[in-house]
């Protein structure tokens, strides 16, 4: 069932993109007016959520147990586990942003006969994911010469890579195959492992049939139901140029249908898990040199506490003390 | 804002990264295909066509290519039948750039545009209008 609501709530995009360019010929809302308010709700959304992070106080360093900690002269410090410098915690943001290396401690455990707990190594996720991601940027580098009248050289580089296999015509981008590929690992994932499938929400699903519907109707586009390219990059280019119009001979249906799916994802973006674009740089665990024994952090939350002291009681009570016999400091 | 200004500068860089199409083109002129029909075998022909409908051609040029290449290298066969029925020598040199021989103002207008750079010219001659 939680899979269900997100397939279907795809579906209805796919469909309402079809429907309203088919039959109602609402090309200039799904061509130009949705995709500049996305655009705008991904920028402003991803802004707004990064900064209400920023104004969190991070009152102490979170020290992660998964490199030795900087002590004592003969004991070798893990210096990129547990870095207590900034070169050191950037080398670990890079390492995390870039290779995801905290995934790459993913471990399957597993109940076996005896009853006996093992742990296992599974580097499958790391793989699927980062494979994923990175296709997913190169796939959206890529896209630039869309959106570019004279299309900078490192993305036709890029282009030139990734369809050097030269299999059929238009070439097979190779980023393709192992983008559609990640993207069905990770949804499978989700639906054969029971402890993920018992921890994964509509959240979880419906970005994925999302990202796999983009996927999807994107190589359908390209090598499949063919549309008029130049139409589309005719249309792409007067929204980034801010004179959007309507080609007269546009693009076809499924042009529509990428574009809603993505206008959606972007507009999704801010509100879901997907920020973790942004989150990752601000993950506590990862950007704080441990450096707690040498540094004073003060909490950022600490107020001028109104305190009574010793002095001031005795001043309030002192006749009284003298009276009950209580030796008092001054007379 | 706590670490304010790491903060700031991370997101002026994610705002520059998201801009980066809009601000790319500010100042470039904008140049749009203009593909020209008029050679000198185009203009002698009566009924002016392709082998097949403008907008099949438009899209789906290079996959017809790809087949025509298969059929007459790999199958050794070199007759192509049309959706009207008309009969066609598969030839890249002898049927489409007989035609079309203004390969620089008609396929070049919309590959540079897109950016694409096919492989056919690796093997075949160009037309003479670029053996400078």
């Amino acid at each position: 069932m939680r899979a269900l609501l997100p397939f279907i709530t795809v579906i209805v995009l796919v469909l309402l993109a079809i429907v309203g360019v088919e039959a109602a010929n609402l090309q200039f809302l799904f061509g130009v007016v949705i995709p500049y308010a996305a655009a705008a709700i991904f920028l402003a959304g991803v802004i707004y959520k990064v900064v209400s992070w920023g104004r969190v106080p991070v009152p102490f360093r979170i020290p992660t147990t998964c490199g030795q900690q900087k002590t004592l002269p003969w004991i070798k410090q893990s210096r990129i586990e547990n870095p207590t410098t900034s070169a050191g915690v950037i080398t670990r943001m890079l390492l995390e942003v870039f290779l995801f290396r905290s995934l790459f401690r993913n471990l399957k455990t597993e109940l076996r006969e005896g009853p006996q707990l093992s742990y296992g190594s599974d580097k499958w996720l790391w793989l699927a994911g980062l494979s994923f991601h990175w296709t997913f940027l190169l796939i959206l580098i890529r896209h630039l010469r869309f959106f570019t009248q004279n299309v900078p050289i490192p993305v036709q580089m890029l282009e030139h890579l990734d369809s050097f296999l030269q299999i059929g015509l238009p070439l097979l981008y190779i980023t393709d195959v192992i983008f559609l590929a990640a993207v069905t690992f990770l949804l499978i994932r989700r639906f054969t492992i029971p402890q993920v499938k018992y921890i994964s929400l509509a959240a979880d699903y419906f970005p994925l049939f999302l990202i796999l519907g983009i996927g999807v109707s994107g190589v359908l586009m390209r090598y499949f139901i063919k549309t008029d390219v130049v139409g589309v990059k005719e249309l792409t280019m007067s929204l980034v140029s801010f004179s959007p119009a309507i080609p007269k001979d546009g693009p076809g249906t499924i042009f529509y249908v990428h574009l809603f799916l993505i206008s959606a994802l972007f507009a999704y973006f801010p509100f879901s898990k997907l920020v973790h674009m942004g989150g990752v740089f601000l993950s506590p665990t990862r950007n704080l040199a441990n450096n707690s024994r040498m540094v004073r952090h003060v909490n950022p939350w600490n107020y001028p506490v109104k305190v009574h002291t010793y002095e001031e009681y005795e001043n309030d009570f002192r006749e009284k003390m003298k009276t009950a016999g209580i030796p008092v400091e001054k007379e | 804002m706590y670490n304010g200004g790491k903060i700031i500068l991370g997101l002026a860089v994610f705002a520059g990264l998201v801009t980066f199409p809009f601000l790319y083109n500010i100042g470039q002129a904008d140049r749009q295909p203009d593909l020209k029909l008029d050679t000198p075998v185009i203009r002698q022909m009566a009924v002016k066509h392709c082998v097949e409908p403008k907008a099949f051609m438009r899209a789906e040029h290079m996959q017809l290519l790809n087949d025509w290449r298969n059929e007459a290298l790999r199958q050794g066969n070199r007759e192509y039948v049309s959706s009207t029925g008309e009969k066609y020598n598969i030839s890249l040199q002898n049927t489409c750039l007989h035609c079309h021989s203004n390969k620089k103002k008609f396929c070049d207008e919309c590959h540079n545009y897109m950016a694409v750079h096919p492989y056919c010219f690796d093997c075949h001659l160009q037309p003479k209008e670029n053996v400078q």
